[in-house]
């Protein structure tokens, strides 16, 4: 078979390429800590009011004698719970765990701005944990279409100074 | 003589293809039109924000399944017929798959447009992506089934006529249009076995009542089995165009008969197993198969890669032909004043852009920052809204005198076309991607943030910038598409009668298939690779998803 020494040659550029790329998410993977969702568990999407998700909210745990915070989220048509009424509220610089589900259809569930950014499937729970570095306030977004009001399914986390917790508000 | 002289009943076929796929290009580009101005907040009046989803449906629908389908296969048609010399085997088997796949079109176009009717009970406000547990008529997937259907029966129509063609032809290797077709037909028989079971075995029997519960992760991998091999069933026959005719539209000849076969054959095995970089963020399903799917998608660079630089060389020579010189001036000789050749080459230069955009997509953890932004929009409007969508409407401008032995009329809108397309799509795209780069969503009626006092936090430009943008695009972009659905039916209808409407000689190759070594023709050794490999990637994750009940863990219907 012919190929121009040209195209060899381009032919090599893009293997170079493409190996570049793989390399680059990979070096994210394990130097920057760059990771992507999982399979972490199924879950029965009719009774969530049995599981953690039944009582939604923000929990305090100790890893490793670490003080650390999960956030237990349901996305339902057209909310977040916690996240739309009232905030979703964390302190900075502390390893935060989000667990995310649907009862109904699925949903998006994305801090604007971010790499936060995950769907939300009835029958699967979403595992995401960050540190968030600074205080402030985040947008939070429904990004994928879940019916027909979901343009108004949105939210806010509220990133507050650790010694500014108000840790009353707790689910225990 | 042209086509239509030689051919009148592949001819006549072909025509019908096209009237559909132009009617739904008219109505779904009208849609996007709408959207654009009720998402930027420029105008609202057209319909309310709910009827918002039932317009983004049909616009997906109509310009991603239809007008693609149906172009394409009045395209092959032409190709097929003209390469191998023969009209269709049977003319009652190719109109029939022509009319289930426009009854099937007819039955979902009337379950979305139901959504408009107020109190209406039929309504498929799914999108085109119809996730479970939301769900549409029994209508909407019955329609798509057929459509479905009908463009199996028309690959089967092409590989007939193959056969029959080989037996006369014991020992001539596969006409380069022929093989492609086959080779693009391949990948679609292998990508639509999960679009198949997810809607024939799950969808309608759960839509029409018949199981109650669904679980939402596997019609959706099912989908996705499907989804991006569809961008590339979409891609192929734009390539066919830029492989084929592009070249002698320069005034060249196509580089390589080789590299073009090695292409089709690299783009029928890898496919497929890229599906899960579109589920990147979703649960469930293992970061090992979403690994393979990321390696396998930027290996699929490759083939792109070498259509770059097979396209670039065709255009580089055709204009060196035409008396081009040194290392860029050359670009100048080029024919800029020929319609079918600018919206082509502008089509290839926005498919570069896609291209990078799409080198994003596919880092799994980058992809994060950009997953179901309007990033993503704005990336597959350069490659299907403008790589496909152009290059169709350009070659229309080619084709469609052959198939009507008449000439074009309004030479000169049809050449502001492609150029008004390309404005208004550069427009429309960078600030796309810019308000996705912000996080701003995809697929939303309204832009979010209007209850509370949060804001996007735009990394280049501002909102009001962006918003305007999208909007000057999409009515640009409109009045593309009017001047091209303009010149193409009156030239139609009342163009000048010619023998020889357009010059469609096509010149061959520079390295032709005397290079070529026969192996790369083993449809058969090529099939079964690309079998093995989707194998290798949804085997074993399918199976441990339907373990605990092909329904479970079940969720209940909702309407759309």
């Amino acid at each position: 078979m012919h190929i121009h020494k040209f195209e060899r040659f381009w032919i090599k550029l893009s293997f170079g390429l493409i190996a570049f790329f793989i390399a680059s998410v990979i070096y994210g993977f394990v130097a920057m800590d760059l990771k992507v969702i999982g399979d972490y568990q199924t879950i029965d999407p009719q009774n969530l009011g049995e599981t953690e998700f039944g009582t939604p909210g923000v929990r305090k745990v100790t890893k490793n004698g670490q003080t650390e915070y999960e956030v237990y989220v349901q996305t339902i048509q057209f909310a977040f719970q916690p996240g739309t009424a009232r905030p979703i509220t964390v302190p900075a610089n502390t390893r935060v765990t989000f667990y995310i589900t649907s009862p109904d259809v699925l949903h998006g569930f994305e801090v604007a701005g971010t790499n936060i950014n995950t769907m939300s499937i009835p029958g699967q729970v979403a595992k995401l944990t960050t540190i968030f570095p600074e205080s402030r306030e985040y947008g939070l977004v429904c990004n994928e279409y879940c019916g027909p009001a979901h343009h108004i399914m949105e939210g806010k986390i509220k990133v507050v100074p650790k010694s500014e917790f108000d840790k009353s508000n707790l689910v225990q | 003589m042209t086509f239509l002289h030689k051919f009148p009943k592949a001819a006549k076929v072909s025509k019908a293809n096209f009237i559909v796929a132009f009617i739904a290009l008219g109505l779904g580009g009208f849609f996007g039109f709408i959207q654009a101005l009720h998402r930027t907040g420029v105008f609202r009046g057209f319909f309310n924000s709910g009827e918002y989803y039932t317009l983004l449906t049909g616009h997906g629908v109509l310009l991603a399944l239809i007008f693609t389908t149906f172009f394409i296969a009045g395209l092959f048609v032409w190709g097929v017929t003209r390469s191998l010399e023969r009209e269709p085997e049977n003319m009652t088997f190719t109109w029939s798959w022509f009319w289930i796949m426009t009854i099937g079109l007819v039955m979902a176009a009337v379950a979305i447009l139901g959504g408009l009717v107020p109190n209406g009970s039929i309504r498929a406000a799914v999108l085109y992506t119809f996730y479970p547990p939301l769900q549409a008529h029994p209508m909407f997937y019955i329609g798509l089934a057929l459509v479905l259907i009908g463009s199996w029966m028309a690959g089967a129509d092409w590989f007939w006529s193959y056969r029959k063609w080989r037996e006369e032809n014991p020992t001539d290797r596969i006409p380069i249009l022929t093989f492609m077709t086959l080779f693009t037909m391949l990948m679609w028989y292998v990508c639509t076995i999960g679009l198949a079971i997810e809607v024939v075995g799950l969808l309608i029997p759960w839509s029409l009542g018949w199981v109650v519960e669904i679980e939402p992760l596997l019609p959706r991998t099912l989908f996705w089995f499907f989804g991006h091999a569809v961008v590339y069933f979409w891609l192929l026959p734009a390539y066919y165009v830029w492989y084929a005719i592009l070249p002698k539209l320069s005034g060249g000849r196509l580089f390589s008969d080789s590299m073009t076969r090695i292409v089709f054959i690299i783009f029928l095995i890898l496919s497929t197993p890229v599906g899960y970089h579109h589920q990147y963020a979703d649960a469930g399903i293992s970061l090992g198969f979403k690994f393979y799917a990321m390696a396998t998608t930027m290996l699929l660079l490759l083939p792109s890669l070498m259509t770059l630089f097979t396209v670039v060389a065709s255009m580089e020579h055709g204009a060196r032909q035409r008396g081009g010189k040194g290392y860029f001036a050359w670009v100048g000789k080029l024919p800029w004043d020929r319609p079918a050749f600018v919206g082509c080459a502008l089509a290839g230069i926005m498919f570069a852009a896609g291209g990078f955009s799409g080198m994003i997509n596919a880092g799994m953890n980058v992809n994060l920052l950009i997953h179901n932004t309007l990033w993503i929009p704005g990336h597959f409007h350069l490659t299907v809204g403008t790589a496909v969508a152009l290059t169709f409407m350009a070659i229309s401008y080619w084709l469609v005198p052959q198939l009507t032995g008449r000439k074009l009329k309004f030479k000169t809108l049809a050449l502001i076309q492609p150029y008004t397309w390309f404005l208004g799509m550069t427009l429309m795209s960078n600030a796309m991607h810019r308000a996705g780069l912000a996080g701003v969503p995809r697929r939303t009626a309204e832009p979010e943030f209007n209850t509370n006092a949060m804001s996007f936090d735009p990394v280049f430009g501002t909102m009001g910038e962006m918003k305007w943008q999208i909007a000057i695009g999409g009515t640009i972009l409109l009045i593309s598409l009017i001047l091209f659905l303009w010149v193409i039916t009156t030239s139609w209808l009342a163009g000048e009668k010619s023998d020889k409407p357009v010059d469609d000689y096509i010149p061959e190759p520079l390295s032709g298939v005397e290079h070529t070594p026969a192996v790369l023709d083993n449809m058969k050794l090529w099939f079964a690779l690309a079998l093995i490999l989707v194998l290798l990637a949804y085997s074993f994750p399918l199976w441990e998803m339907i373990q605990d009940g092909i329904f479970e863990p079940g969720a209940l219907p909702r309407p759309s």
